[in-house]
């Protein structure tokens, strides 16, 4: 329908500004770096509310993730970071209750559109999980698998070797290509698991809290492998790490939550570029639990 | 003070460290429960010497081989358990490709596809309950279903008492159990592979193809071989669905006609040749359990090794 790239929004700053008063669109012009400023909306947010059941488990998201950018979820625990993040890539199918109102497009078509394929989303919209998921497999086949089903029928070693390479991974299991996976250290699995996101050639890379279960080099390790990546990519990343948030991504969304007798409803505070969320937040809130006065 | 405290305090720690304060209650508990296992182990040894010193007669008579391939007969000192071991091997293949296909089948259907709703949870409450049914009442069903209603089917010539209707109620009858270790073994597979392979763009089908049944597979595999050990040892319902033991000649019969034809099973000969009054029918019953607990071994270290191999591939 719009790809609303910079352009638009120097035009037209008020009427952005009516549509998402949640967050101060002119943070979101490219300040100081003029490459941000360009990259045009792959994913656009309008009106997102998630419900478990009948229970509203996250209200009110609208969020524009950008081409090329690392965008991160941040926020206290329940609050809805994860369940807004397997929105993108219909996980949440899964969950036999959950229900989806609102609009998240990709390229202009809605991800929740009658005739959307789950499986076809899930081809283009890559994910990495909380713990290392290895398939029980070789690594070879972990990073085959998905190319496979895909139909993909160029070369498969060439392929494996370059997803592996991609991910920093090539040099330290070359050797061992037909071993399990599972004989990989934790942060080697997690490495796996971003080649195998990759190898179908996605979009958008999704990663829910992907270092959680790892120590801090090898944590380093898949930050900078981040950077590197979202050159080619787009990446949203759930974490709980706000000094991680603050490190790898262009654009910061703070969520918060309330929480009533029924349960915790999340809501997005504030989504901005991540400098300015760090150091001159809109909201009260966000400053609160920026400087650690809350969560 | 500052002199004497330093071995006082030693001596204090010494003491205080090695003193026996006994804890009574539990080495009376540990005592109660190798007991109780001595007990059970105790049971279970002499029953089988029992069993190999009253077969004794029979080894020393014949040879493993001759028991094994004599005919079933009247007479003791010939009678052998040719038509009940190849009854019983054929019983086995026959529940095997009744229950296996159909019990997983059912299981991924059950734990997979299956919503999570009241009539799930009552069909599953119930597969449940079905394998704790006496084997006696799989028999009467076998009897009525196989023997009676589809005797035309299952065996015309023999009255429906017939290899096909002996299997098939063992089958039902270890179909419960088929499931519910199947569905054991799919729900041990962790959720993390499913949202793995979902996540690089597979199918439910292709997912659960290419790694829930991998994953799963020796955990199944182990619990169905388990279960046509338990088909194997029975001998109720195929007492009602017509097993029998006097001689019966099938040697040049098609393999259909063998299917549709009368069968004998180990665990049935066992049953009446205990009952029979000669004294040489007590060794050859002795003798008969022998070799049964021998097959019954070999089933489970099949199990066993089956899913050792398997576990290692992973």
């Amino acid at each position: 329908m719009e790809t609303r790239t910079q352009t638009d929004k120097t035009v037209d700053l008020t009427k952005e500004e009516v549509r998402t008063p949640s967050f101060d669109v002119s943070s979101l012009a490219g300040q100081g770096d003029p490459m941000l400023a360009q990259n045009p909306v792959m994913i656009d947010v309008r009106g997102l509310h998630v419900y478990y059941g009948d229970f509203l488990a996250v209200k009110n998201v609208d969020m524009p993730i950008r081409q090329n950018e690392i965008t991160s979820l941040i926020g206290p625990s329940g609050c809805g970071k994860s369940t807004v993040l397997r929105c993108f890539n219909r996980m949440n199918d899964l969950i036999e209750t959950a229900r989806v109102e609102g609009v998240i497009e990709y390229h202009g078509v809605n991800l929740y559109g009658d005739s959307v394929d789950p499986v076809e989303v899930r081809r283009r919209v890559g994910m990495v999980f909380q713990k290392p998921n290895p398939f029980p497999k070789p690594i070879y086949d972990n990073i085959a698998f998905g190319p496979r089903i895909a139909g993909w029928n160029g070369k498969m070693d060439d392929l494996v070797e370059e997803s592996l390479r991609r991910a920093a991974l090539w040099d330290e299991v070359k050797d061992k290509l037909h071993e399990s996976a599972y004989a990989l250290s934790g942060g080697q699995q997690q490495r796996l698991c971003i080649a195998r996101a990759i190898a179908t050639s996605p979009d958008v890379v999704l990663m829910d809290e992907p270092c959680s279960a790892l120590d801090p080099i090898a944590t380093l390790k898949i930050e900078e492998l981040m950077l590197d990546l979202k050159k080619d990519y787009t990446i949203i990343i759930v974490t709980h790490n706000m000094q991680q948030a603050a490190r790898v991504s262009d654009r910061t969304a703070f969520f918060s939550v309330d929480v009533s007798e029924r349960g915790r409803t999340g809501y997005l505070v504030e989504f901005a570029r991540t400098q300015d969320i760090f150091t001159k937040p809109e909201k009260k809130q966000t400053e609160d639990y920026i400087t650690g006065r809350f969560g | 003070m500052a002199v004497t405290s330093a071995p006082t305090a030693e001596v204090l720690v010494r003491r205080s460290l090695s003193a026996k304060k006994r804890d009574v209650r539990g080495r009376v508990f540990e005592a109660v429960l190798i007991l109780t296992l001595l007990v059970s182990m105790a049971v279970l040894v002499v029953l089988l010497l029992d069993v190999a010193l009253d077969s004794r007669s029979v080894w020393g008579e014949r040879t493993l081989g001759n028991f094994l391939t004599s005919q079933l007969s009247a007479d003791p000192a010939t009678a052998g358990i040719r038509q009940a071991l190849v009854g019983s091997l054929i019983l086995m293949i026959f529940t095997a490709a009744i229950a296996f296909p159909l019990g997983i089948s059912a299981a991924i259907f059950l734990e997979e596809y299956a919503e999570d709703n009241r009539f799930a949870r009552i069909v599953n409450a119930n597969i449940r309950n079905l394998a704790g049914v006496p084997s006696i009442v799989y028999g009467l069903l076998g009897l009525a279903l196989f023997v009676k209603i589809l005797g035309g089917i299952t065996g015309p010539e023999v009255e429906g008492r017939s290899v096909i209707s002996g299997g098939l109620t063992l089958g039902l009858l270890v179909l419960p159990i088929v499931i519910i270790t199947s569905v054991e073994a799919l729900r041990a597979v962790p959720n993390s592979i499913r949202e793995g392979a979902f996540g690089v763009g597979a199918t439910k089908w292709q997912m659960i193809r290419h790694h829930v049944l991998p994953v799963a597979a020796p955990g199944i595999l182990t619990g169905t071989i388990l279960s046509l050990g338990r088909a194997f040892g029975e001998a109720a319902p195929l007492l009602l669905v017509g097993g029998i033991t006097t001689f019966f000649q099938s040697g040049d019969a098609t393999p259909v006609e063998q299917l549709r034809g009368r069968f004998s099973a180990m665990p049935v000969l066992v049953f009446r040749w205990a009952s029979l009054p000669q004294a040489g029918f007590r060794a050859l019953t002795a003798a008969l359990i022998v070799v049964m607990l021998v097959a019954l071994l070999l089933i489970n270290a099949t199990a066993i090794y089956l899913r050792n191999r398997f576990e290692k591939e992973l």
